[in-house]
């Protein structure tokens, strides 16, 4: 099922961080709130916006992911490179050898 | 090389110190991000995929070993340890930290650089051939008057919030290595029949979702009238470029729009009214300017280096490198060291802190001190001795930078794509891997001959997809990425656009459709066609029907 979920950056460092249900910010997607409906989505981005005002957080938007048995899913290769805080490129070469497992 | 006089070192260093005063604002929640924003981007400051990116200017592509050392510095002690050298040829850092930017900046000001106008709609970095003022078939060196146009375009108070973004390129040589057709003006130095210098001024061209080949509206253009001409071009553009739709902002809309005829007469009309002492390009300034990109004291040397024909002799990878790698100069003795920033299988463009400093110090021993950015993505050491080369070459070999690739299949443009970009709609780079791991062996790229595959990851088209002889742009089909491939594209002197072959393929089946189209290519050449000519006698009919009728796919 198709839910959504809360992401931003964080200001001072830019770091990708997601609404938790606590509406703290966590860096793991997996810790999200999940938002099953408007309403839910609604209220959640109103209390990213609070930490907006508090300089906390850049840029707040509703991302889409699936809820599958093994976690959530980002719904697209967009929001899948970004949950995954790195970029997908294979570490046998270059500027990134040795900076990502596997 | 230019050296910041008193004006300048003061005006950057305001700057960073106003960027620091904002950042401070912005945290203690005096500036909101809307207004924040724009201030961050007038200094280069973006907010990526994944976190800040920090673009910083090489104006006309030009390093000093110290600038280059800084860029390590910077790369090492801010960043992850690379940084990425763009197709405009700047410098972008990935993985910045916003609280650093100011101090950041403060360390590019003490070697006379910064990031101011990477971004927004004004004039940005000027651009010009990467080997200017060492190819050996140059008329006149480009750089003087790029330099002249960077310091007229910097906080232009006029040009300053155009329509859109705005791009200029100068060559100083036929063969067009600095792509001047494909931006917004494309100056191209040259001599008249009276031996006079002056400049073919091509306007409109350009990539994104409207590609265009510029328009060439004076076959030449006294120096003395550069500025005025560019201002006459400028305010055509300022005055009826189009504000209300961002995608037909550019001025090769304008040009298309009003056509070539009337744009022309348009920008003659408001010519003589340009005419002011600030536009004026005397001479004395012209001359002053000059001074700074005199050339290096070059010894008299043979023509031909005992050393370096030994050493082809003796080393095959190294002749197979030199055989591609190594430009002819106009000096005697003298050769371009082209150092590819594409090693099988690596990211087009990214060089680490340590290879940097490995580049500035063989600058600094060999190349009287320079080192440029290519807009391909590469590095240059313009003037190097050819009793050197080999020398050179070791060093470039053992540090991954001596990939004898330079102009083939392995020499890929990519920009950044969806593993960093937020506008992105697909990943360039792993594309741009698989292509290249493909190609792995050398052998094979040196017998497909001269051949540019360019990548984009949207339709903004960075990775110059349009005037690549393969484009590749991938695109987003309902969340999933796929890619779809032109041939026929060209940037240099005989510029053109690529025409798209037909459906898209998936990100995994690139590699293949690439391999197709160059074996239908080896199979229908004649001797010693390259890729482009044989496209542009053949057309796209016979790649089609490889990539789609038949049973291989």
């Amino acid at each position: 099922m198709t839910v959504q979920v809360v992401t931003a950056n964080r200001l001072r460092d830019g770091v990708i961080v997601w609404l938790t249900p606590a509406l703290s910010w966590s860096e793991d997607y997996a810790d999200s709130k999940v938002l099953r409906d408007e309403a839910e989505a609604n209220a959640a981005l109103e209390a990213a916006g609070i930490d907006v005002k508090a300089r906390l957080v850049v840029g707040p938007y509703l991302a889409e992911f699936k809820e599958t048995p093994e976690g959530l899913q980002a719904a697209s290769a967009r929001e899948r490179i970004r949950a995954s805080r790195l970029p997908t490129i294979t570490p046998d070469q270059g500027s990134w050898t040795g900076r990502i497992a596997g | 090389m230019y050296r910041y006089d008193e004006f300048d070192a003061t005006f950057v260093a305001e700057r960073v110190k106003q960027f620091r005063g904002q950042v401070t604002r912005r945290l203690a929640g005096e500036l909101a991000e809307d207004e924040f924003r724009p201030l961050r981007l007038q200094n280069g400051v973006y907010l990526q995929l994944h976190a800040y990116m920090l673009r910083i200017a090489i104006p006309y592509g030009e390093l000093s070993s110290k600038k280059l050392r800084k860029l390590a510095f910077i790369a090492r002690r801010y960043d992850k340890g690379f940084g990425h050298f763009t197709t405009r040829q700047n410098i972008q850092f990935n993985w910045p930290e916003l609280v650093d930017v100011p101090d950041i900046l403060d360390h590019l000001a003490e070697v006379e650089m910064h990031a101011i106008q990477t971004s927004g709609n004004c004039i940005r970095n000027v651009t010009a051939d990467h080997f200017a003022g060492a190819a050996a078939d140059e008329v006149a060196d480009p750089r003087p008057y790029a330099e002249i146009l960077r310091q007229w375009s910097s906080v232009h108070p006029e040009f300053s919030f155009l329509p859109r973004k705005f791009k200029i390129a100068v060559t100083g040589a036929e063969r067009d290595r600095a792509a001047i057709q494909t931006h917004d003006i494309g100056l191209h130095l040259k001599k008249n029949a009276a031996g006079e210098l002056g400049f073919a001024v091509y306007v409109g061209g350009g990539q994104g979702r409207t590609p265009m080949v510029a328009k060439k509206i004076r076959d030449f253009l006294p120096e003395a009238d550069l500025l005025s001409y560019c201002t006459a071009i400028l305010r055509v553009y300022n005055l009826y470029g189009r504000r209300d739709n961002k995608y037909k902002a550019r001025i090769k809309i304008l040009v298309m729009e009003l056509g070539e005829k009337r744009f022309r007469e348009e920008v003659e009309a408001e010519f003589p009214r340009t005419v002011h002492p600030t536009a004026e390009l005397d001479s004395k300034e012209l001359e002053r300017i000059s001074a700074y990109f005199a050339p290096p004291s070059f010894e008299t040397l043979p023509k031909i280096s005992g050393v370096f024909e030994q050493a082809k002799l003796d080393n095959a990878a190294f002749a197979k490198w030199a055989r591609v790698n190594l430009a002819p100069h106009r000096v005697d003795g003298y050769g371009i060291v082209n150092i590819s920033l594409k090693p099988a299988g690596g990211i087009p463009g990214d060089a680490t802190a340590e290879q940097m400093r490995v580049v500035a110090d063989l600058a600094r021993r060999y190349s009287f001190d320079e080192v440029r950015v290519s807009h391909h993505q590469n590095l240059v050491l313009p003037h190097v001795k050819r009793d050197d080369v080999f020398t050179i070459w070791k060093v470039l070999d053992a540090n991954g930078l001596a990939t004898a690739n330079l102009g083939l299949a392995g020499d890929i443009i990519a920009c950044p794509g969806l593993d960093y970009c937020t506008l992105a709609t697909a990943r360039s780079i792993p594309v741009a891997q698989a292509i290249s791991r493909r190609f792995a062996d050398l052998e094979r790229q040196h017998e497909i001959g001269p051949l540019k595959i360019n990548i984009s990851g949207c339709i903004n088209a960075c990775g110059h997809h349009h005037v690549g002889h393969i484009g590749i742009l991938g695109l987003d089909k309902k969340g999933e990425e796929f890619y779809q491939i032109t041939l026929g594209g060209s940037s240099s002197e005989s510029a053109s656009i690529g025409t798209i072959l037909g459906p898209g393929f998936a990100g995994h089946e690139v590699a293949d459709a690439i391999d197709t189209i160059i074996k239908t290519y080896l199979g229908l050449r004649h001797d010693g066609e390259t890729f482009l000519d044989a496209y542009r006698r053949l057309g796209p009919k016979p790649f089609k029907e490889a990539l789609y009728a038949a049973p291989q796919r």
